[in-house]
């Protein structure tokens, strides 16, 4: 069943591509999504804590011994659920596309459907294939749907976009080749000793390669898989693509594309070559791992983007470095190597996509789509808390949110993250919590400027033009987001019952080391 | 030293040909037909006879070839035909069916009847070109081939452009012929023998070790120089860009595609067979002289030259020329490979590449009538022709190699095969630089795509006209790469590898 999430998404594409009506490809998208989306809910209603379905698993290419191998486990269920929520919110916030909406909506649809895909694939040949296919919708939604910041040139409007386009898929596509070498090399020696080669990520899991080998294999997918994760200092594709995307693109990106690199950095990088986080047995600058490299890069990513979000002027800009600061979270509980650590990092994984989806909802489709700017001092003389108080509240609620108020869900993920670095890792602890402190400062600044701001009675649009009222389709998406968040904030069981057992299943063995920390 | 008379039992060399025969037979026929019965009807007229004929011998020549004997030989190594040499022929016949479809359209020319059967004796001169492993008859195919190929490339007597091309493409491949026939005399020289497997033995007979007969070393080069003029592997890629550019559109497809598959085929089977012996190795701590170094600097050369070089091009038909020049050298990491998954690799590679670039050139021919040739005229060709725009879309991805499309698992495979055949991961540079080359190439083709996609359509341009049958053709070439990159079973069973 849960294989229909994919095929129900690129079916959805074709039949919105098709349809002969706008209203028609906008209402068989939102089936498309919700199809989706109900039927991981299904799943997650019906599983049992420490399950592994195997959806499907048919030989494909057998003369390469590629599989065609679908199943889940609790991790990939967890993010299948956020796929499904934020693909459906991001169609209700794309209600408003008016311009070659049918082939939005394809390319939105064959992007959701590779997303469902790389959650699903146990095969890494699989997963690739799936992990490409995201790249080129990626690149199209931005390039020709993309919001043109309000500074541009006059005439220059269209290569603002298109450069933010290129940009991302060229990344996207840069790290995916670091990814293909890992997996060309995997491929190879998987076969050298019995002739037998394999990509079915469980046996690659107990390939035993030498330790050599995962030592430079490791960083180099880590790596390719961590410039979509928006790591520390290949992160300059997000704000510029975020900033550029059409907001239902934005929540995707934020929202689910990268997680899919953090996504892989876990299921890939850190799964297929554990022992890539060893030692060296040497010591570099005061580095003596790969683990510690990748730490500090997390931590420069959290702090960096968090003090260049204080100083943005653009209001989604804001938004787009919090992401790199909050993606930088999910790599240190990733390298804290415990158990509680790593479920921070995928339960963040998943609170990031709800709450950045709902940050680019406001900033990309209640505000900019109404007022037509994104200028944070262009905004505040605006007032908008009394023009538009449902955007308020929404921002406000995300906002909290965000920085990690208790009983939302980004509280549990950032506190079990530090939880885990502190015992591993305790002096990066202190300063990501500097950052979580910083990550406070940008939020009400953006929060106070563009709500709260000295309302001019010239300039407020709400005399002379009114806005146009919240519509329902953006209530809706809201809502569904702010449950999603509010939910796993207050019962995060509900989420970290799928996500322990599969830590501790046999498939990590290699990097529990024996037993967590 | 002399080579042993050779008898030929004339029943069983017509019995074997026939595929070849039927096509020759088709291209006599549509010469013949066009200067008698068709001389005064109209140009569609004789069109459309000139492709039924013609299409109508390259069939024929498919089912004879579905029925012929898997393995059989002539004395000499004149003919060997193995499955593997007919499913490059069945590739090859394919190919000129669809370039066939694609000349419908056709307005540059009226020797219609000419035309039509220079491009199916080329494709006989392939049939012959594959099916043998003796150096004489190699060699004259490969000339046969190449005769055709310069007339087609200057075609268009109207345009200047076409006759630079063609003489460009002449002069370099007399050249690269001079090179190619003086490094298979050292080769007859240094084994007494012209046929690929007993210059193998003698090349490997009494031991000669590395450092043996340096003429053995300048045979190498001049052959890998002859070779790599054919296939545009930089740096004998010079000819390649404005062949493509002055040529009519149909036959630089034709050049493009089918070319490649017969001249990358007959490449590995020389150096891979008759060079078995001096093949060497390029891998990082263990490097021994041999052909393998050699090609392994020029397919590094072709991949850094032809992707960057393609990044500047403003024009549709120099940027896949010197794509062109980069996959070739993505392809000799199959000869380089040199074991039997390295050559299955090579014909998956080679065939679905032929595939997308007949159809990129097919819709490059359906625009010609716009005078499109320059990237930035594609604005708007999404709102205009969308179904255009979408073949391009998948000949151009598949070309980048993006899944699910055939030159995803054809680039994956490829590169596995190549690293695979050094122990402890060798090549595995040559492998960095190569996948490092091919993020390069998304670049180029994105461009592309976003001046058909995402560039606004000038003002009042109407929809576009295209010949329902070029249309069908392309449809059908974007669902074959969208087919076999979906299932690569379907092709890789039968190329050897189970």
């Amino acid at each position: 069943m849960l294989a229909w999430t994919i095929y129900a998404s690129f079916l959805g594409a074709l039949a919105a591509r098709l349809a002969p009506s706008k209203q028609l490809a906008r209402i068989l998208a939102l089936l498309t999504a919700l199809a989706g989306f109900a039927i991981s809910l299904t799943a997650l209603a019906h599983w049992q804590p420490g399950q592994f379905v195997t959806v499907a698993d048919i030989p494909w290419i057998p003369q390469l011994g590629i599989h065609y191998h679908l199943a889940a486990d609790g991790i990939s269920l967890t993010l299948l659920l956020l796929t499904g929520i934020a693909a459906t919110a991001g169609i209700l916030f794309s209600w408003n596309i008016n311009e070659r909406t049918q082939e939005f909506f394809a390319f939105y649809l064959v992007l959701i459907g590779g997303v469902y895909g790389v959650f699903l694939s146990f095969d890494l040949f699989l997963l690739f294939a799936f992990y490409e296919i995201a790249i080129i919708p990626k690149y199209f939604l931005i390039a020709i749907w993309g919001s043109v910041p309000r500074d541009a040139a006059p005439g220059k409007e269209g290569s603002q976009r298109e450069y933010a386009a290129m940009k991302l898929a060229l990344y996207s596509f840069a790290g995916s080749a670091l990814v293909l070498a890992g997996m060309v090399a995997a491929w190879v020696l998987s076969g050298s000793a019995t002739g037998v080669h394999t990509l079915s990520l469980d046996a690659l899991a107990h390939a035993n390669f030498s330790p050599h080998f995962q030592m430079w294999a490791f960083p180099m997918v880590f790596l390719g898989f961590a410039v979509l994760a928006g790591m520390w200092p290949f992160h300059t594709w997000a704000p510029t693509g975020h900033a550029a995307a059409p907001t239902a693109a934005s929540m995707l990106l934020a929202g689910v594309v990268m997680k899919l690199g953090a996504y892989g950095c876990l299921r890939v990088a850190m799964m297929l070559f554990p022992a890539g986080l060893n030692p060296w047995g040497f010591h570099v600058l005061g580095f003596s791992s790969w683990r510690d490299v990748i730490a500090v890069l997390a931590i420069i990513g959290i702090v960096y983007g968090a003090s260049v979000a204080l100083v943005q002027r653009d209001f989604k800009f804001v938004i787009g470095y919090s992401s790199v600061s909050h993606m930088g979270f999910v790599l240190l509980g990733l390298m804290t190597l415990t158990q509680i650590g790593l479920d921070g990092a995928v339960l963040q994984m998943f609170s990031h996509g709800i709450i950045a989806g709902l940050l680019f909802a406001v900033v990309g489709r209640m505000v900019y789509d109404r007022t037509h700017t994104r200028q944070l001092s262009e905004l505040k003389p605006m007032g908008l808390a009394h023009v538009i108080p449902f955007a308020a509240v929404t921002f406000i609620l995300a906002a909290m949110a965000s920085i990690g108020m208790p009983g939302f869900s980004g509280f549990v993920a950032e506190f079990q993250i530090l939880v885990g670095a502190w015992r591993t890792l305790p002096s990066m602890a202190v300063v990501a919590g500097i950052g979580i402190l910083v990550g406070i400062a940008f939020t009400w600044r953006a929060l106070t400027t563009v709500f709260f701001g000295e309302r001019a009675a010239h300039t407020a649009p709400g005399h002379d033009h009114p806005l146009p009222p919240i519509t329902l389709p953006e209530k809706l998406g809201s809502l569904l987001l702010l449950a999603a968040t509010l939910i796993v904030g207050l019962y995060p069981t509900i989420l970290t019952r799928l996500i322990l057992p599969s830590l501790n299943s046999p498939l990590f063995a290699g990097l529990r080391n024996g037993a967590w920390r | 030293m002399n080579p042993m008379p050779v008898s030929v039992s004339y029943s069983e060399l017509l019995r074997l040909t026939w595929p070849e025969i039927a096509v020759t037979l088709a291209g006599i026929l549509i010469l013949a037909l066009d200067l008698t019965v068709l001389r005064r009807a109209s140009l569609a007229a004789r069109l459309r006879s000139g492709v039924a004929i013609a299409c109508a011998g390259c069939i024929a020549a498919l089912f004879l070839l579905g029925y012929s004997d898997a393995f059989a030989s002539l004395p000499g190594s004149m003919l060997v035909i193995t499955p593997l040499t007919h499913v490059v022929q069945m590739a090859l016949l394919a190919l000129a069916i669809f370039t066939l479809l694609l000349s419908f359209s056709i307005r540059f020319t009226s020797h219609i009847g000419e035309y039509f059967a220079l491009i199916l004796f080329a494709t006989v001169a392939m049939m012959f070109l594959v099916a043998t492993q003796n150096l004489l008859l190699i060699f004259v195919a490969l000339e046969f081939l190449s005769l055709s190929l310069y007339i087609l490339t200057g075609f268009d007597k109207h345009s200047r452009q076409s006759a630079e091309a063609a003489l460009k493409y002449f002069l370099f491949g007399g050249m690269s012929a001079g090179f190619l026939l003086f490094g298979m005399s050292l080769l007859y020289g240094l084994s007494g023998s012209i046929e690929l497997p007993k210059i193998a033995a003698a090349l490997s007979g009494p031991a000669p070790g590395p450092g043996y007969d340096p003429l053995l070393w300048v045979a190498i080069v001049m052959v890998a120089i002859g070779f790599g003029f054919k296939i545009a592997a930089a740096p004998f890629h010079l000819w390649a860009p404005d062949a493509y550019q002055g040529a009519p559109t149909v036959s630089a497809g034709f050049l493009a595609s089918s070319s490649k598959v017969a001249s990358f085929f007959i490449f590995a089977q020389v150096v891979a067979v008759a060079l078995a012996p001096v093949a060497g190795s390029g891998a990082a701590r263990a490097y021994t002289p041999g052909w393998v170094p050699t090609l392994i600097l020029i397919a590094a050369l072709s991949m850094v030259v032809g992707n960057l070089a393609a990044l500047a091009q403003t024009s549709l038909r120099r940027l896949l020329a010197y794509s062109a020049i980069g996959h070739a050298g993505y392809m000799l990491l199959g000869i380089i490979a040199h074991s039997p998954r390295g050559l299955s690799a090579l014909l998956y590679y080679v065939i679905t590449y032929a595939l997308a670039v007949v159809g990129a050139f097919g819709v490059l021919g359906a625009l010609e009538s716009e005078g499109i040739d320059r990237i930035a005229d594609l604005a708007g060709l999404s709102k205009r022709a969308p179904g255009l725009a979408l073949c391009l879309l998948i000949f151009l991805l598949s070309l980048a190699g993006i899944p699910p499309l055939s030159g995803f698992f054809a680039k994956f495979y490829i590169f596995s095969a190549a690293l695979e055949s050094e122990p402890h991961l060798g090549l595995l540079w040559l492998i960095l630089l190569a996948v490092a080359m091919s993020a390069v190439s998304l670049y180029y083709y994105l461009r592309v795509l976003k001046a058909a996609y995402v560039a606004p359509a000038p003002l009042d341009q109407p929809k576009l006209r295209i010949a329902p049958a070029t249309r069908l053709t392309l449809w059908i070439l974007a669902a074959l790469v969208v087919l076999v990159g979906c299932a690569p079973s379907l092709l890789l069973n039968s190329l050897g590898i189970r």
